[in-house]
């Protein structure tokens, strides 16, 4: 428990600030998993709420904007005050584009829906899982002050990486074979790119939350395992 | 949820003095690339009577940077700034013990010219002292004390520590008018040029901001960051933001401690004791 300020109102405010930032990542969280279950039971319905849902992220994320502004003008934070703040302010921007590209993932859900089903769908809830775990593992250590926590969902994103190429091959491939695979395919492809993004994101904040803890930046590199910049899948008897 | 704001601090267990090894660059990077220690306190404490004020303090104050003091009130930042002039010998029953080489020589010492000491070491306080006397004599009085300039020699010496004290344009019309007369941030700006007049090596500044307003507290700092460029500079603050803004190094202290000595950046931003942190971030007490 740490010792309070003498400005009892400063503390109440950075509670607000950090209960904002839970209130964002469990919607966040919630806003992923339904994307994810949409395209797994082709659920327009489901699709179409969670891109409504995404307002509710925004209005959080501007709720956080307008808090920091107060305490930083008022309070001119210093030391573990202002690491917390500037940390909160990071962290909303990530968990709103969190929820952007779970948007994102539904409404191509709903487009998928109007195709006929495709094999590679199967990948998605795998990646899905993934980095769903990554998210909520990631809150938690933010919630906790967990550095070890977060430093393993940082790692973690390598797993991501190798899901998304192999997943990328495999879509070439089959859009490869039959022209009509095309459109769907696609749209797999971003979506499966959305939920690599999520994991980015995930990353971000544990780099932020080491920050936040140990006040000075993670700046080992990160292994990356997302080779698909630079792929190139040959059709079968293509010459050269 | 307050879990997050108590973090584990390994730094606690540094020693409790960790000078910098490398001192910052400052304001202009290139400038002064290697600055000298001007003042090196070593081992000092300071007695009122029995009540030991400051235990054992040990620190450098580098020259042509800003070292700031910091610490709840009773902590013995003013008194370890008034041990560097020897202010406090003209108190009884207050002793001090301990070095302060200023160029190598302890000032501590009783064979240590008290004169040369205080024309070596300049100091202004938290209200504005002006004397009761003209704006030109406030500054001329101290240097015929010490040496005796032919009339147009002190007249550029009046001007020049009015120039350097940011004071000049605003009363070289009215020079021969009382000190007292002038407003209090311009007061203690004349404080500040009757200190540079005698061409001192360290000003000491004790709240020399405290009982002004904000504009003439922004004149002050900007002030400070120009001496800066030529003096080594001692200042005791209640204000954090001013030591965030005005010193390269700050010194936090607590009943009579030196509890950590950082370059300002690190005891603002990331200090290496929980004390420290407590303090600056305002959960005190």
């Amino acid at each position: 428990m740490p010792m309070q300020h003498t400005a009892k109102t400063f503390d109440e405010e950075l509670k607000r600030l950090q209960s904002l930032i839970a209130r964002m990542g469990g919607l966040a969280e919630q806003q992923l998993a339904d994307a994810i279950q949409a395209v797994a039971d082709r659920d327009t319905e489901r699709a179409s709420a969670t891109v409504r849902g995404d307002q509710k992220v925004d209005d959080l994320e501007r709720e956080v904007d307008d808090l920091v502004v107060h305490i930083m003008a008022l309070r001119q934070p210093v030391a573990v005050d202002l690491r917390a703040i500037l940390s909160a302010l990071k962290i909303s921007a990530d968990l709103e584009r969190v929820a952007d590209y779970a948007a994102n993932v539904a409404k191509r859900a709903i487009a998928l829906n109007q195709l006929a089903p495709v094999r590679p769908v199967h990948a998605i809830p795998r990646m899905g899982q993934v980095v769903k775990e990554m998210i909520k593992d990631v809150l938690d250590a933010y919630v906790n002050g967990d550095v070890p926590r977060a430093v393993r969902v940082w790692s973690r994103d390598e797993e991501l990486d190798e899901m998304y190429s192999s997943l990328f091959r495999e879509l070439l491939t089959y859009m490869m074979e039959d022209a009509r695979n095309i459109t769907a395919s696609t749209h797999l492809l971003f979506i499966a790119k959305n939920i690599e993004r999520i994991g980015d994101h995930a990353t971000n904040i544990a780099e932020t939350i080491y920050f936040l803890v140990e006040g000075r930046p993670l700046r080992e590199a990160r292994p990356k395992h997302d080779e698909t910049s630079f792929t190139v899948v040959k059709p079968a008897g293509a010459g050269r | 949820m307050t879990a997050i704001l108590s973090p584990a601090r390994p730094s606690d267990a540094l020693p409790p003095l960790a000078r910098p090894a490398v001192p910052p660059a400052g304001h202009a990077p290139g400038a002064v690339p290697d600055p000298a220690v001007k003042a090196d306190i070593r081992n000092v404490r300071f007695f009122y009577k029995k009540f030991e004020a400051i235990k054992n303090i040990s620190l450098p104050l580098y020259d042509r940077r800003v070292t700031a003091f910091i610490g709840p009130s009773g902590c013995g930042k003013s008194t370890l700034l008034r041990m560097l002039n020897r202010i406090y010998t003209l108190y009884p029953e207050q002793r001090a013990e301990g070095e302060i080489l200023i160029d190598g020589r302890n000032a501590l010492a009783a064979d240590y010219d008290i004169n040369l000491l205080r024309a070596k070491v300049g100091m202004v306080f938290q209200k504005p002292t002006p004397f009761p006397m003209s704006i030109y004599d406030n500054i001329a009085f101290g240097i015929r004390l010490y040496e005796k300039p032919p009339a147009a020699e002190l007249d550029v010496r009046v001007e020049e520590a009015l120039q350097r004290a940011a004071l000049w344009n605003e009363v070289k019309d009215k020079l021969r008018q009382s000190g007292l007369g002038l407003s209090g941030g311009q007061q203690q700006r004349l404080c500040i040029a009757r200190a540079i007049a005698l061409r001192p090596e360290i000003l000491l500044l004790d709240e020399p901001a405290s009982a002004l307003d904000p504009i003439s507290t922004s004149k002050i700092e900007d002030l400070i960051h120009e001496l800066r460029s030529d003096y080594c500079i001692a200042i005791v603050t209640h204000n954090m933001q001013q030591a965030a803004r005005t010193a390269d190094y700050t010194a936090f202290m607590y009943l009579g401690e030196l509890v950590e000595y950082d370059e300002t950046a690190t005891i603002f931003t990331k200090p290496g004791k929980k004390q420290t942190e407590d303090y600056v971030t305002g959960r005190f007490g």
